[in-house]
């Protein structure tokens, strides 16, 4: 009976070091035997709103774990793109810098690539910021983006095989190191036709620079 | 006494898979471990919760009733006890019974099937065949 006892400990003892090494994985790595990732520093841009002749680009680089990027995506953004973006007068680029001290904002990133690779990158830029909670939890949010994803519509399959490749974590550096070479060093910064933008980030301060600029160009 | 043993081992085993799966599903561990199958697309599919719970916490609790009951079974004054052997028989039948119908989901309903998921089948089938085995012999 007690060479029961000890067999059953040691079955407890190796499921709880397995399940503890198992949570130990952060979200963003790759499976053992996942495909190679894609490296990707294809000379992309960011992804775009708004028209191309637009006199004005808001470049913006942003971290989707950053409370401040949250708050100006939820309360500003929806303004601006109503007052300046839809009516052709301003374009926005979006530029990826997570920050090294934070947990899940490159694999944020990552999900948020992938959606674009479909075509529905800013429904995702909406989702994981509109349901910012997930940065608070510290929680893994891996089953939760994928909700997001099917939220924002995507095609899970291909969502599932460009994550778990981490097919645009290539992409993601480029564009860190590209904001560090221009001086970034936190989120939201912006810059404005070329020029780092130092102004309050609210649609009213952006739209009165793009009046200042649509003005002096006339 | 041996069935009891049994079952209390196969039950753990079954309980650190369900517990993996529902870690998986709350948030705490980021990659499933599945090889071949597609773990992931069912853990994240609609069936994978019912009335609100993940489908693999009803497993935690399932399997940790069904350790619970065998190793309290074990104890001299309960080895003769024929309650014991029909409570496990019982559990055992509801949790092969649920997961038939997981399995169903999977192959048609899902068409995809997780590693784990087959792996707490086998085990809850084989708890089943033991508890039965041990009803028999104690008629």
């Amino acid at each position: 009976m007690k060479g029961f006892y000890y067999l059953l400990g040691a079955v407890a003892i190796g499921g709880g070091v397995a399940l503890w090494y198992g949570a130990q994985r952060p979200a963003g790595t790759a499976p053992p035997g996942a495909a190679t990732p894609v490296a990707a520093t294809d000379g992309f841009r960011g992804f775009t709103l708004g028209s191309d002749t637009a006199r004005v680009e808001v470049t913006e680089y942003s971290d989707f774990e950053c409370p401040f990027c949250a708050q100006f995506g939820t309360v500003q953004m929806p303004v601006i793109r109503e007052q300046l973006i839809a009516t052709g007068r301003v374009r926005w680029r979006f530029r990826d810098f997570p920050l090294p001290g934070h947990q899940y904002s490159r694999y944020a990133a990552l999900v948020a690539q992938c959606a674009g690779e479909q075509g529905r990158f800013w429904e995702m830029h909406d989702q994981l910021f509109f349901h910012h909670q997930w940065a608070q939890t510290g929680k893994n949010p891996r089953g939760l983006f994928r909700d997001f994803a099917k939220q924002a519509g995507l095609d899970l399959a291909k969502y599932d095989a460009c994550v778990n490749a981490q097919r645009y974590d290539g992409r993601i550096q480029a564009s860190v190191e590209e904001g560090t070479a221009l001086g970034v060093s936190g989120t939201p910064t912006f810059f404005v036709n070329g020029h780092r933008y130092g102004g309050r980030s609210t649609s009213d301060d952006f739209k009165a620079v793009a009046d200042s600029i649509t003005k002096s160009r006339k | 006494m041996r069935q009891r043993q049994a079952i209390a081992l196969l039950a753990l085993v079954g309980l650190f898979v369900a517990l993996y799966l529902w870690l998986y599903k709350i948030g705490v561990i980021g990659t499933l471990q599945c090889g071949t199958g597609a773990c992931e697309q069912v853990q994240t599919s609609r069936y994978a919760d019912l009335w609100g719970v993940p489908v693999a916490f009803y497993g935690v609790v399932g399997y940790a009733a069904l350790l619970a009951v065998a190793v309290l079974g074990l104890r001299p004054g309960l080895l003769a006890e024929r309650r014991v052997t029909l409570a496990l028989a019982a559990l055992a039948t509801v949790g092969v019974a649920f997961s038939l119908y997981l399995t169903y989901l999977e192959l048609f309903v899902i068409h995809a099937t997780c590693r784990w998921c087959v792996g707490s089948a086998v085990i809850v089938t084989a708890i089943w065949v033991v508890a039965l085995s041990a009803m028999r012999r104690s008629v």
